[in-house]
């Protein structure tokens, strides 16, 4: 429980640093006086509308990445498992790329998150079914290389194949991802899905625990494995698949978050699932500042920051469990 | 009281059968033996009595609901698996699952659990250890611990004490012929038969997936018994301190 | 770089000094959105044989009429080459190896640079009627461009503030030619507040910050890209005091031809609009 609260204390924190932190020049106290009162000048649109939707995503995004991080790992009992390495966040991102190109999300917006949604269903279900139930480190990485290479691939070519002359430049917040001047259209499209992906992610804290003992011994606890897996597919790919939809693919949150919280929790998988959501939302929110304070005037994508911390950690991981490959 | 009835339980592999019409009841308060060579069908008969495994027949456990079941029989599998350095006492905690209500803390009752699993394993020292740094000896008490906390009337544990130094064999089997005097019943898996025979009540001896003989284990060990099923021949008396069992010479 | 700039440009003077005593080419391919029309514009009937592929597309050429009844080519060497052109009309921006290639094989290649102001646009009439043979044509069509543009860019009694927003927030400053459109219409660039003289990203934060009277957006690409998401973030039309006005087209605004006027007039009538409101 402190653990909880000081969490949500650095989640609040770094909340409100991303509402102040920006291209405008205006003080800490003018910017949050703007937020809450409308003075018609143009710094409450910038905190309305452009930041503060900013700073929600962040939030959102980073507990669904946290949170289906967590998830994954425990369901295989995997410290790699993480949707952006084993290529959901790519077959998301596929599905978000198709449903713009074939211009149906122009005429019904919730086709975007469906589409990612559908695409990242197929990407864990493959992930499932190449890496088995404990989801041995080599297969899992061999399959994710696999996924995400086709996933990247396609994308590529819907992009450009594209009539529209930017859509080739897109490639890169597919990959990377961004929230940069991303609006409370895409805070509404994604909450949905989010709220639903929360809900089945959450429920799955006790058959996670159980499973700590091999699916046997959880099985003959009365945890219903086929339920289970249905859940987590559904729960991964709708909180993945709606943050990708909005912000495209940002790697290494569920892989970075629960590994450092890992240990402040016990290694419990329940507790790791909520201290997860609160985790990652810290992370995408510092990530979403720096990139902003460090690169003012450059648009670096949150993806490239996330590698910069991520990858290495990701090594380190291999190197630890290596002693599976032999 | 029956806590587990099979009858004419088969598990075929293709073709063949690997666990082929087994009959048997359990009652409160039985300490059984089950054995038979490598590749018998031990795992695949516990598996299947458990409703882990599809099989034919009717076995009483499978029949039950998964929850129901859980609060019937303990599983403690051949696999030793922790996958999280969680501390021991949170591991054995885990046995508690099928109690708790959905999204409840541990009550006093399961406290209660935990510490009786605790202290008859002997683990009291070890509650705040990393399970995942202990030797393969401690961890497989630890798991007993656990299957213990689920607090059932029957505990089913495949090769429980496989790996474990004498001292600790020895202390685990009257473990369990200790959960068998205060009414519970166990059911193991089980390689040294010198144990089997001290320890069990009863012992079921399988072989090629058949029931071969199930009695109290002087009437199981029989030397043609001893003979054609593990291809050994065997010492066997019983002295002022138990039953002594010792496999002598392999018969070609 | 400032090397590799000069060498076209001495060469394409001592071409254009060549081409002033030699007889008007008579098979010319044009392999540039631009010089199309320019050349669409001043050559003599029969001597223009063929346009790029941007040519026929009304979407891009203001000339997409005109360059109908020509035959496009796709711009490589290979294909100019059979069509035995006397002389190529190529952008300064076109692929190096294909200028490369088409003057080792014998054929004269006329380079013309982007206009980055209203100024360069009588500079590349003039530039286009000596290379055709057209000099005279070329003198009537400059002096009609500077009278008109003097018209149309006559001081206004107040200039308002106004800002150029494309796809992925890019922006134009004074120092190009859709900058020196917008100021000839009569407005202030809000880029130059923010220290833009050039191109650049403008982001939507400062956009919004700057609140211009008028944001001037770019066409409306065919297919679908996320880069035109920023167009139509719900912020812009959260900002009273400025006017979205719309999407403008491009085809007026890219090249230096007398049809930047157009482009000039669409803003002046924006403008006199405004002071009417």
């Amino acid at each position: 429980m402190r653990l909880g609260l000081i969490l949500g204390t650095l989640v609040f924190t770094l909340f409100v640093g991303a509402l102040v932190s920006g291209y405008a020049n205006a003080s800490f106290t003018e910017s949050l006086r703007a937020l809450f009162v409308d003075d018609g000048t143009p710094l409450t649109v910038v905190m309305r509308d452009i930041r503060l939707p900013r700073a929600l995503l962040a939030v959102m995004i980073g507990a669904a990445l946290g949170m289906s991080g967590a998830a994954m790992q425990g369901y295989l009992r995997n410290p790699l498992a993480e949707p952006g390495l084993i290529g959901v966040s790519g077959a998301a991102a596929l599905g978000a790329v198709l449903a713009i190109q074939t211009g149906l999300s122009a005429s019904f917006a919730l086709a975007l998150p469906i589409s990612a949604l559908a695409m990242s269903v197929l990407g864990v279900l493959l992930i499932l079914a190449l890496a088995g139930p404990r989801g041995a480190s080599i297969t899992l990485i061999l399959a994710g290389i696999a996924i995400s290479a086709l996933a990247s691939a396609l994308t590529s070519l819907v992009l450009n194949l594209s009539p529209n002359p930017f859509a080739a430049a897109d490639i890169v917040f597919w990959m990377m991802g961004s929230l940069a001047d991303r609006s409370f259209t895409h805070v509404w499209l994604a909450l949905p899905f989010m709220l639903v992906g929360w809900g089945l992610l959450f429920s799955l804290g006790r058959g996670l625990n159980a499973l700590t003992l091999g699916e046997d011994a959880a099985e003959a606890m009365g945890i219903r494995l086929p339920a289970m897996r249905l859940r987590l597919i559904l729960g991964v790919a709708a909180c993945v698949g709606a943050a990708t939809a909005v912000a495209g693919a940002i790697g290494f949150v569920g892989l970075v978050v629960p590994h450092l919280l890992r240990p402040l929790v016990g290694a419990r998988p329940s507790a790791l699932l909520w201290a997860s959501a609160l985790g990652g939302a810290a992370m995408v929110l510092a990530a979403d500042i720096a990139v902003r304070e460090l690169l003012p005037d450059r648009d670096l994508k949150l993806g490239v920051l996330m590698a910069l911390v991520g990858a290495p950690l990701f090594l380190h991981l291999i190197f630890k469990t290596r002693k599976e490959f032999a | 009281m029956t806590l587990l009835s099979l009858s004419d339980l088969s598990v075929r592999r293709g073709d063949c059968p690997v666990v082929d019409h087994v009959s048997f009841d359990v009652q409160a308060g039985e300490c059984i033996g089950l054995i038979g060579p490598n590749g018998a069908g031990k795992t695949t008969l516990l598996r299947a009595a458990l409703g882990l495994l599809a099989a034919d027949g009717k076995s009483s456990l499978a029949a039950l609901p998964a929850h129901d079941r859980a609060r019937q029989v303990a599983w403690m599998p051949q696999a030793r698996e922790i996958a999280w350095p969680v501390s021991v006492e949170t591991l054995i905690a885990l046995g508690r699952i099928p109690h708790l209500p959905r999204g409840s803390k541990l009550r006093h009752e399961d406290q209660v659990a935990i510490d009786a699993a605790i202290n008859r394993m002997g683990l009291d020292a070890y509650r705040l250890r990393t399970a995942t740094q202990l030797s393969g000896g401690e961890q497989a008490r630890v798991l007993i611990a656990r299957a213990l906390a689920q607090d059932t009337p029957l505990l089913i544990a495949d090769e429980p004490i496989a790996g474990l130094d004498p001292a600790n064999q020895i202390a685990t089997m009257d473990v369990f012929s200790g959960l068998a005097r205060d009414g519970h019943s166990v059911l193991v898996s089980i390689h040294d038969l010198g144990l089997a025979a001290r320890h069990c009540t009863r012992l079921l001896m399988i072989n090629r997936g058949r029931l071969v003989a199930d009695g109290p284990p002087a009437q199981v060990l029989t030397p043609e018994n001893v003979e054609q099923v593990f291809g050994v021949s065997a010492f066997f008396q019983h002295t002022p301190d138990g039953p002594v069992f010792q496999p002598m010479t392999v018969i070609q | 770089m400032r090397a590799s700039r000069v060498i076209p440009l001495v060469a394409a003077l001592v071409l254009t000094g060549a081409a002033v005593l030699a007889d008007a080419p008579q098979r010319v391919v044009s392999v540039n959105l631009c010089t199309d029309q320019l050349g669409l514009m001043l050559a003599s009937p029969g001597q223009l044989i063929s346009v790029s592929k941007l040519a026929h597309d009304p979407e891009s050429s203001s000339m997409a009429d005109a360059a109908q009844s020509l035959p496009v080519n796709g711009s490589g060497a290979e294909e100019v080459f059979l069509l035995n052109p006397d002389l190529v009309l190529a952008g300064t921006f076109t692929a190096d190896a294909t200028v490369q290639m088409l003057r080792d094989l014998g054929i004269r290649v006329e380079l013309f640079a982007p206009a980055s102001s209203l100024a360069d646009v009588p500079a590349r009439i003039a530039q286009m009627g000596v290379a055709l043979g057209r000099q005279s044509e070329a003198r009537a069509m400059i002096d009609a461009f500077n009278a008109e543009l003097a018209e149309l860019s006559k001081a206004p009694p107040r200039r308002p503030r106004a800002a150029l927003y494309y796809v992925n927030s890019y922006t134009m400053g004074d120092r190009t030619l859709a900058g020196d459109i917008l100021r000839a219409g009569g407005f202030d660039n809000v880029a130059s507040e923010a220290g833009m003289t050039y191109g650049g990203t403008l982001f939507l934060e400062q956009l919004v910050m700057l609140s211009p009277e008028v944001i001037v957006q770019g066409r409306d690409y065919p297919g679908q890209a996320r880069a035109e998401d920023n167009l139509e973030h719900p912020a812009l039309a959260r900002l009273t005091n400025s006017r979205v006005a719309g999407t403008l087209t491009d085809r007026d605004w890219i090249c230096g031809t007398p049809m930047v006027l157009n482009a000039v007039r669409e803003m002046r009538d924006l403008r006199l609009s405004m002071e009417q409101d």
